[in-house]
């Protein structure tokens, strides 16, 4: 199975505060250990929230808000994608990741759908439906 | 099951190999080593429920294995030169988790996996053995799962295992890494190794499923393990790429009864874009180390073709028949030359592949293989002989076990009559 491993934000990293060289070394070994794993498919830091934007919807109304966003604690500052065997193995995993931030700080873990997950609810019948409509795209 | 024993699981799957291959390096003995690999896993069942988990696993059982070991040495009263001397390095040293903890992280363990993987995949052993033996040492596998994976009976899977390690310690095999000459072939064992694993979760021999889509999870992560410890051999990225690329098309194999789907008709919206980037960047990777014409790397490049084009019309036989006419060149097999066949047909015409593979029929060693009949019916069908193409695909139908793929075949038949 995959998981997102998220990162979430702090004051700091809001802030735009660069991690020091220490954490970034640990951060580099804790990486490379991934990787030697084969657990570590992709992996990337975020700029502050500052730096993005926001498309709210409703209904069919679009409205662009630039950063920075309020809730702090809510947001991500960085993300990874690994492939493990089951979410125990990706806690595991989580629990030897050096403290990204200095002080309080959240890894959440959010295993990613898998085709089965979707169960009947992605029958043939959509499947070809969407491949209709694509095949329409590329003609357009 | 606990949480804590759900842990344990999750210590186990990223620590057993390297625990393993650093008491083989102490012990120098396969069996040995991983029966007390299993010992420092009991007592860790035993204790972690009431302490928790501790902060460095992979030390923790490392230092509880040890101990076992020089426990179980004085028991047997070995007074063999070579193990008292190791109880009395081990007392010496006497490390502290901290010590280990550290040693750990600097993973001097890279090169007693290393190792472990040539000496799993050791010539002197059948390939089921070597493929049971990696499964269970290196990707953690219990033998439990290894018997599901494969369709046969756990004891089956049990025995091969004993039966191996007691040939490695039989004929003394040196625990080490090959080197000069010695080491491009036993690298294509190991290699050939992973994929074995990988092409039996990718198109299952046997059985109601056409793939097993777990076999392709170990098999890839043993090869991005591998080429993490030996990033300057091309054919270990050739070989990942073409596993990532290959993988990066699982979800589009089968519709949703099971029933599978070729590749010209799958849906490539639904192709892996994360495993194809990785498999093309692997891929580069074996070209930048001067590896192009490698066996992996050409089959990967072939692979590179199929998921570069965005519809299936826009393939590039005329690559791909160029790709594996040096594939034909660098190593020659009756299965290459019909996979050429196949792209010339598409690249020239179907009387052109169908002339190549003609030419291949009368092959003593694809005789059994379903896929010659099956790409002839196809190239029949194609020139409008339906009922020659009919009977190709019935014939194709008796030759594999796959049962998924026998209603295929079986299906093509009908429509060509």
């Amino acid at each position: 199975m995959r998981c997102m491993v998220i990162v979430k934000a702090t004051t700091e990293s809001e802030a735009g505060v660069m991690p020091g060289r220490e954490l970034l070394e640990a951060m580099g070994k804790f990486n490379e250990e991934l990787v030697k794993a084969g657990v570590m498919l992709a992996g990337e830091g975020l700029t502050p929230s500052a730096r993005g934007a926001r498309v709210t919807f409703s209904g069919h109304q679009r409205h662009v808000v630039d950063g920075p966003f309020a809730e702090t604690k809510e947001l991500v500052a960085g993300f990874w994608l690994w492939q493990v065997k089951s979410l125990d193995e990706a806690i595991a995993w989580v629990r030897r990741c050096p403290n990204p931030m200095e002080g309080e700080s959240v890894i959440e873990i959010r295993p990613v759908f898998e085709a089965e997950d979707f169960g009947g609810a992605f029958t043939p019948e959509l499947r070809e439906q969407e491949a209709r409509l694509r095949a329409q795209l590329d003609r357009e | 099951m606990t949480d804590t024993h759900h842990a344990i699981d999750a210590v186990w799957r990223i620590e057993s190999a390297r625990l393993i291959a650093g008491l083989v390096r102490m012990l120098r003995d396969v069996g040995l080593a991983e029966e007390l690999a299993q010992d420092a896993l009991v007592t860790a069942l035993e204790q972690w429920p009431q302490t928790g988990v501790p902060d460095n696993p992979g030390a923790w059982l490392m230092t509880t294995a040890k101990h076992r070991a020089i426990d179980r040495l004085r028991r047997h009263k070995l007074v063999e030169r070579k193990h008292q001397q190791l109880v009395h390095e081990w007392e010496r040293e006497h490390e502290s988790a901290e010590a280990v903890a550290e040693r750990t992280q600097d993973d001097p363990f890279g090169d007693d996996l290393l190792r472990l993987i040539f000496t799993a995949c050791h010539p002197l052993l059948s390939m089921e053995a070597r493929v049971a033996l990696t499964l269970r040492l290196l990707g953690g596998l219990s033998t439990d799962e290894i018997a599901r994976a494969f369709l046969v009976p756990e004891a089956t899977i049990a025995q091969r295992i004993v039966r191996a390690k007691r040939s490695l310690a039989k004929s003394e095999v040196a625990y080490e890494v090959p080197h000069g000459d010695e080491l491009a072939q036993r690298l294509a064992a190991v290699l050939g190794v992973i994929y074995l694993i990988f092409n039996e979760g990718y198109a299952a021999t046997a059985g109601d499923d056409w793939m097993r889509p777990g076999l392709c999870e170990d098999a890839l992560r043993l090869g991005r393990v591998l080429a993490g410890l030996m990033p300057r051999e091309p054919e270990v990225h050739g070989l990942v790429a073409l596993m990532e690329i290959q993988a990066s098309r699982a979800r589009s194999r089968t519709d949703a009864g099971g029933e599978p789907i070729l590749l010209l008709d799958q849906d490539r919206a639904l192709w892996d874009r994360l495993l194809i980037g990785r498999g093309l960047a692997a891929l580069e990777q074996a070209r930048r180390l001067g590896g192009e014409r490698g066996p992996y790397a050409l089959q990967a490049a072939v692979a590179a073709c199929h998921v570069r084009a965005a519809a299936a019309a826009d393939t590039d036989w005329s690559r791909i028949a160029a790709l594996y006419a040096v594939l034909a060149e660098v190593s020659p097999s009756p299965v290459v030359e019909l996979n050429r066949a196949v792209a010339v047909g598409m690249a020239d015409g179907a009387a052109e592949g169908l002339a190549l593979v003609d030419a291949l029929g009368e092959e003593p060693s694809l005789r059994h293989y379903h896929l010659l009949p099956a790409v002839r019916g196809d190239l029949l069908a194609r020139l409008g002989r339906g009922e020659e193409a009919s009977r190709e695909f019935e014939r194709a139908a008796t030759l594999t076990r796959n049962r998924r793929e026998q209603a295929m075949m079986r299906e093509r038949a009908r429509a060509c009559r």
